[in-house]
């Protein structure tokens, strides 16, 4: 615990101080983190949006049948999504396979002596390879989100246009009539603090692994298990704050 | 020579591990220009010991001072200081996986220096050429052999032209030609340019061909002392019975092949009963 608050305090001086003393992270590495950790999970953050959008639509659409309010269903469908799903469903997708891959790799680099090559080296290991990771974590979870919102919202809408005979403009008027600007705001401010819980506890797990292959097998474990948990946990908090006090 | 202080001056260095004492009061100094030879079987501390030296590990009790400065108490920022004057060669080369090998050389000379990118080029062509492996700055670790990535290793270790280099097992899995190049490189970075080196091997003849000073770090009883120190002709005159066993590659001698019959026996049955494990595979 100590080691992890000691490695959050640590980016946080990377990121906001050195710099100012001549002391930059990589620009150019940023945005190849980025595409790693983000972009490449593009696909698969939209393909589990619009199924979420569509089974939420479909559900939805079954019980407020029942009550003769299927018109209900585009609001269900955007409130849920914005408030609660988009945010936790795209964590989720990056936590499997962005947050593994980032354990994985500096676990690996742990116990190949990288890390001690580059301390050797006299070039800071936080600065090198866990500030790049932590800011393209930081800026593309929540572009993320919004992508997975939008996709979600056109999951929903099939349903709609074609089960429950909705028509386009409605759902659209519908959703947007329904929808504050801080229930998208209030599902973007989750998907920062999942960012942040995600990657610092993935780069943790990484760099704190010993033992070869077997190590390094365990972290990742670890860092999926304790990411999700605590993730949850927060989001349950964060919705308590933001909705029920 | 005599009123410069030792580049490195290791005093009582003791580190224990669960107890176990790995290093137990090493003190040796090495001086400017020397090439200092680490010796002794597996497992006797040596690869600690450079660890020590390097700062990647704080000792139990002892100092450790390098240039005259005392590291076992330096915070990161000062110790990254000192790190920019040395050089290491790690066992398995340690190049970053993702990064080419011209990128690996590149590295420290990107990261240290504001240098225009031509300059960088070229450095890393001199580096890599000095250790024969023009043509390969675009192959990936992953890529080259074992014995090529300890070359970029020793390319890296000196892209800075550091004072002070370290070399951890530098010719181990390299076949004799690349021995002797290796060798020779340290040999013409310490006659020529006054480079201190610090090997850590258990190669006898790369030792006694480019050693000036040499330590012998014991096992069993006297696990992590000092049992011989000298140069390579007293080293070779030592009547200490393990140092002539190593040097000469004997299976048998102080350090025995095997245990005698009775503990041989004793431990296969395990007595008592209790040491006695399941193997569930």
């Amino acid at each position: 615990m100590k080691e992890y608050l000691a490695l959050n305090g640590q980016i946080l001086y990377w990121v906001l101080i050195a710099p100012l003393r001549g002391q930059p992270f990589k620009l150019g590495e940023v945005f190849h983190q980025m595409v790693l950790i983000g972009t490449r999970a593009l696909p698969m953050a939209a393909l589990t949006s619009f199924s979420i959008g569509l089974t939420m639509a479909m559900q939805g659409a079954s019980a407020l049948k029942q009550m003769g309010a299927v018109s209900f269903v585009p609001d269900l469908v955007t409130l849920s999504l914005f408030r609660e799903l988009g945010p936790l469903i795209v964590a989720v997708i990056v936590i499997g396979r962005s947050g593994s891959a980032v354990t994985a790799e500096l676990g690996t680099m742990k116990v190949s002596e990288e890390i001690e090559a580059l301390q050797v080296m006299a070039i800071n290991p936080i600065r090198f390879l866990i500030v790049p990771r932590f800011l393209a974590m930081m800026i593309m979870l929540p572009v993320l989100t919004i992508f997975g919102d939008c996709v979600g919202m056109v999951g929903g809408w099939s349903i709609c246009h074609y089960a429950l005979d909705l028509n386009t403009p409605f759902y659209i008027m519908r959703s947007f009539a329904m929808a504050k600007p801080w229930d998208l705001y209030s599902g973007l401010v989750k998907s920062v603090v999942f960012a942040w819980l995600v990657i610092t506890i993935a780069c943790h797990m990484g760099l704190r692994v010993e033992g070869g292959a077997e190590g390094v097998g365990q972290a990742t474990t670890s860092s999926v298990v304790w990411s999700l948990l605590i993730m949850l946990i927060a989001n349950a908090l964060m919705t308590a704050i933001f909705f029920f006090t | 020579m005599s009123d410069e202080p030792p580049v490195i001056e290791v005093t009582d260095l003791v580190r224990s591990f669960h107890g176990r004492k790995v290093l137990n009061g090493l003190s040796f100094k090495v001086m400017k220009g020397d090439t200092m030879i680490i010796m002794g079987g597996s497992g006797c501390g040596k690869s600690t010991l450079l660890r020590h030296i390097i700062g990647s590990m704080k000792p139990t009790s002892g100092s450790i001072k390098l240039f005259g400065e005392e590291i076992t108490e330096m915070d990161e920022d000062q110790l990254s200081k000192i790190r920019r004057r040395f050089g290491m060669l790690f066992q398995s080369g340690a190049l970053l996986q993702s990064m080419t090998v011209g990128e690996n050389v590149a590295l420290p000379i990107v990261e240290h220096g504001q240098l225009d990118a031509g300059i960088v080029d070229l450095m890393v062509k001199m580096k890599l050429e000095m250790v024969g492996l023009t043509g390969f700055e675009h192959l990936k670790p992953a890529e080259i052999s074992g014995g090529m990535k300890k070359r970029v290793g020793l390319a890296r270790a000196l892209a800075l032209d550091p004072e002070l280099l370290f070399s951890d097992e530098p010719t181990a899995g390299l076949d004799p030609i690349m021995v002797s190049v290796v060798d020779i490189l340290t040999q013409e970075m310490t006659r020529k340019l006054g480079v201190t080196a610090v090997v850590v091997t258990h190669d006898m003849t790369s030792a006694f061909r480019i050693g000036t000073r040499m330590i012998m770090l014991g096992t069993g009883p006297n696990q992590g002392k000092i049992i011989a120190e000298g140069t390579p002709d007293e080293i070779r005159a030592s009547t200490n019975g393990e140092v002539k066993q190593f040097i000469n590659g004997e299976p048998d001698g102080p350090v025995p092949l095997r245990l005698s019959k009775g503990d041989y026996v004793e431990r296969l049955l395990g007595h008592p009963p209790v040491g006695r494990k399941t193997y569930n595979v």
